[in-house]
């Protein structure tokens, strides 16, 4: 059994009398442990999706599940021990003014857990952050290290699924390889689900099993590991957004000059 | 042809804890070519970019052996005749239409300022010359467009027409600064293919500033690899693959590649001697 589902989900937003259908009919389904991408530019509605599955965005069609439950409205308290989100920019996801001590021990007091001392020493150390950082504000972080408290965070109550929007978007190179290999590293070790959306297809074909291909509020095209890698996509679009992928260029054979 | 010439450029900048230097003793001379700098944050790379334009406020210092544009000496200029350069001779993209372009003038009016105040054309030849500079960066309905204000356009279309804006001068030299880290892969690529062909077909020099490796190498001729404020090394872009320096290969080999292994990126190292 998959452990999310999404039914042709429509998210239509009203404004002004105006009607934008930033999601319409999509449908997907991540099986327990798997790791799936959503590609697509911006404003194609993939982080509506994720938006969406936190109820931070309304659902106007179609049903979303999680481990075959429906999620309640508002989302409640079982649901952020089963689903966590990591945002795009790192400058703008945590507070500025509260310490990462904070941070990351606010979900143990909203949920009762005790203890949370030893586990936010634990959080951090699972990041790969010395426990000093405890008293830091973000702004005596760097990206990376911000990057990392937001990712502690997202775990502290344990959830088996982590929602990835972007989260290395906003780095350089290198730091991204690091973040990349933390996320990997976590979902190794505590058997975790990821959905996760980027708009960098090397990204999103190093880090998921399956991806989702969209544009327009729509999915265009799914495909698996081995068929991106062998550029057999089907449509134009998705082909499109291959070609135009910056890594290709390093490929001997595509990097000649045009 | 030389057209711009530095030699050991330092920019310092004086903090409470003392000078910080963001650019230490960079040298380079450029044709009319495309020479890419690429660093990740903090490399001087931005900085570098501006202190060629002398757009460095106090405390800011700079500092170099030998800045010349043209035959002009860009370190001894007056500001009066560095202001003569600016837009008019060089030309600088910046990196976020948001931020760049004034979020209360039209876009018309913006377009049409410095013709009008620089050049002295009526209103009339100033509309004509900025719309067809809105089509020369491929702008479909430049009439509609020119009434709009900056938030009423996508972010590819306002990076067009900041790019539009730069280049109704016919500058010699372009200095693009991450113009295109802001946009979709897609549009990204139409907005260099629009950079390209206007650099050829005018014969500008233009300097593309990126963190984004893979991209400089597909787009510009040579390229400077900075950290630090150092350029560590210099070579020609269909050669990057070969690139010797260890700084150059880290940022290589920490990118995913579409069908690569999946074992962990390799981090960078930054331990040896070109790290100090």
């Amino acid at each position: 059994m998959s452990l999310i589902e999404i039914e042709d989900l429509s998210v239509t937003f009203r404004a002004k009398g105006r009607e934008v259908r930033a999601v319409e009919g999509v449908s997907l389904k991540v099986g327990k442990g798997e790791s799936f991408g959503l590609v697509g530019e911006s404003g194609s509605g993939k982080s509506t999706i994720l938006r969406a599955i936190c109820g931070l965005v309304p659902v106007t069609g179609g049903s979303i599940r999680i481990g075959g439950q429906p999620l309640p409205s508002p989302r409640g308290r079982a649901f952020s021990t089963q689903v966590q989100m990591v945002f795009q920019d790192p400058y703008a996801s945590l507070h500025p003014r509260h310490t990462v001590d904070r941070t990351l021990s606010e979900p143990l007091a909203i949920h009762g857990i005790p203890g949370s001392d030893a586990r936010v020493v634990q959080a951090l150390t699972d990041v790969g952050l010395p426990p000093a950082f405890r008293f830091r504000y973000p702004h005596q972080l760097s990206g990376g290290q911000r990057q990392r408290v937001a990712i502690a965070r997202a775990l502290m109550l344990q959830p088996k699924v982590l929602l990835l929007d972007e989260p290395t978007s906003a780095l350089d190179a290198s730091v991204q390889a690091e973040v990349l290999n933390l996320l990997n590293r976590l979902r190794a070790e505590r058997d975790l689900t990821f959905l996760m959306v980027s708009h960098d297809l090397a990204v999103i074909d190093y880090m998921t099993d399956r991806i989702l291909v969209m544009q327009h509020g729509r999915a265009v095209e799914e495909l698996s590991r081995s068929d991106l890698a062998a550029a057999r996509m089907t449509t134009e679009y998705a082909r499109s957004l291959f070609a135009a992928s910056a890594d290709r260029m390093l490929d001997p054979a595509v990097a000649a000059p045009a | 042809m030389t057209l711009l010439d530095v030699q050991n450029l330092r920019v310092t900048f004086a903090t409470e804890a003392g000078p910080v230097e963001a650019v230490r003793g960079v040298s380079f001379s450029l044709g009319r070519e495309r020479l890419g700098i690429v660093g990740e944050s903090g490399s001087g790379k931005t900085m570098t970019g501006r202190a060629v334009l002398r757009l460095i406020r106090p405390p800011g210092r700079i500092e170099a052996d030998r800045m010349v544009f043209d035959g002009q000496n860009l370190i001894e200029a007056s500001e009066r005749e560095m202001r003569a350069l600016r837009g008019k001779r060089i030309g600088m993209v910046m990196q976020d239409p948001k931020y760049s372009l004034n979020p209360v003038m039209t876009v018309g009016d913006q377009l049409t300022e410095g013709l009008r105040r620089r050049d002295g054309l009526g209103r009339r030849d100033a509309e004509a010359k900025a719309i067809s500079a809105l089509e020369a960066v491929q702008i479909r309905d430049p009439a509609r467009v020119m009434e709009a204000y900056p938030h009423e356009l996508s972010g590819g279309m306002g990076q067009r027409v900041m790019i539009a804006m730069m280049l109704i001068p016919e500058p010699d030299l372009l200095i693009a600064d991450e113009p295109t880290s802001a946009l979709d892969v897609t549009v990204q690529a139409e907005v260099l293919a629009i950079l390209d062909r206007l650099v050829r077909d005018r014969g500008m020099g233009l300097i593309f500033i990126s963190h984004d490796l893979r991209l400089v190498a597909r787009f510009c001729d040579r390229v400077l690899v900075m950290y630090k404020g150092r350029v560590v090394e210099e070579l020609q872009a269909s050669n990057l693959l070969a690139a010797q320096h260890p700084y150059t290969r880290g940022l290589l080999n920490c990118l995913p590649r579409i069908g690569g292994p999946r074992e962990p990126l390799p981090g960078l190292d930054r331990t040896g001697a070109w790290a100090e």
